[in-house]
């Protein structure tokens, strides 16, 4: 939990998120999760989030990037618990798939609500 | 949970669709929600695009599972069966007739299990992926169709399992384009198997014709049904 918190953080540009949601009631829930915020780990867990789980091969393929990049990106998640990996051998060799975990669900969501709050907070300064 | 979670997905682009083609909202400076910040950072342009590119990724990634395993099973039962069936027809009216009915019936589970896999994954068959799909897998049908309605009125009903093999394989290559790697590979088998029937003796009174169509329509279903079954989900 405590790593969680670390990640908990403000948006890569240094400002505040949580000063958008200085004009909602839940401020502090809009520090945004920057391990998430980076657009290939974003892009790893949004692709598991609608499947049970995905293979090394399907998610480089997906996301268009090369083995390395996946690899680095998916073992940050990896140790943040958000997704798991699993290695098995099949008659052709080894296979490593990916499976996003329950605490990684719940951060999507929750970047999810941070998106939507800060469009939300725009719209609502725009009205006003 | 997958289902929840990418429901509240849509849910929340359902919310901030009409925000992304807001132009006022596009153009508003952001500064003013931080006043003595310095330069303007459109944080809200930054989370229109990163919730697109969640929208796009979770589009691509579903077409993996689309794909119904457990349909392509029913798909094939279904082909045998009217292999069985066609070989008692006693003229070429009616043996068109059989397939064309499995063809149907055929078509119905496709929909019906895609429809059911989409709905488990809290996603509608007609976004994205699925209609994707549909759209290249149409247009072959719809030459099937209409090259069986000429073939049979010129009576050139030998030519029908070749070119619906042939045409099928055709839809499935392209649909299978935006799936997982067994269909486009099972599409490809598909016109092989059409190929051959065409330059085999395949009429309706023939062991060929039912032969190949049971090996393709039914056996291809089948094998490939209980591949994508097992390793992409029924």
């Amino acid at each position: 939990m405590g790593r969680q918190s670390a990640l908990r953080r403000t948006d890569a540009g240094g400002h505040a998120l949580g000063a958008v949601g200085g004009r909602q009631p839940e401020a502090g829930a809009l520090d945004l999760d920057r391990l998430i915020h980076e657009r290939v780990r974003l892009g790893i867990v949004s692709s598991l989030a609608v499947n049970g789980s995905l293979t090394f091969t399907d998610l480089r393929d997906l996301l268009g990037i090369t083995d390395g990049n996946l690899s680095a990106h998916a073992r940050k998640l990896e140790e943040a618990g958000y997704v798991v990996c699993t290695k098995s051998h099949d008659g052709r060799g080894s296979k490593t798939e990916y499976r996003l975990t329950p605490t990684g669900r719940v951060e999507l969501q929750q970047y999810l609500d941070h998106m939507e709050a800060i469009i939300q907070a725009t719209r609502t300064h725009d009205e006003g | 949970m997958a289902g929840a979670l990418h429901g509240t997905y849509f849910a929340v682009q359902s919310r901030t669709i009409e925000h992304f083609f807001d132009p006022t909202a596009m153009s508003s400076p952001i500064r003013e929600l931080h006043p003595g910040k310095g330069p303007p950072v459109a944080l809200h342009d930054r989370a229109m695009d990163n919730l697109r590119y969640i929208r796009e990724t979770m589009e691509r990634s579903a077409s993996f599972t689309h794909v119904s395993g457990i349909g392509g099973v029913g798909m094939g039962l279904v082909a045998f069966a009217a292999a069985a069936l066609a070989t008692t027809a006693s003229n070429p009216a009616e043996w068109v007739t059989i397939w064309l009915v499995a063809a149907g019936v055929s078509l119905g589970i496709a929909v019906l299990f895609m429809a059911r896999k989409s709905r488990a994954d809290g996603s509608s068959l007609l976004t994205g992926p699925g209609r994707k799909f549909a759209w290249s897998v149409t247009p072959p049908l719809v030459a099937g169709a209409i090259l069986t309605v000429v073939l049979v009125r010129v009576g050139s009903i030998e030519l029908l399992p070749g070119m619906w093999l042939l045409l099928y394989g055709t839809g499935i290559v392209t649909g299978g384009s935006h799936s997982v790697r067994p269909i486009p590979i099972m599409g490809g088998i598909f016109m092989l198997t059409g190929v051959v029937a065409l330059l085999t003796p395949s009429g309706w009174n023939t062991h060929w014709g039912n032969a190949w169509m049971a090996a393709g329509f039914g056996g291809l279903h089948l094998i490939f049904g209980a591949i994508i079954w097992r390793k992409h989900g029924g």
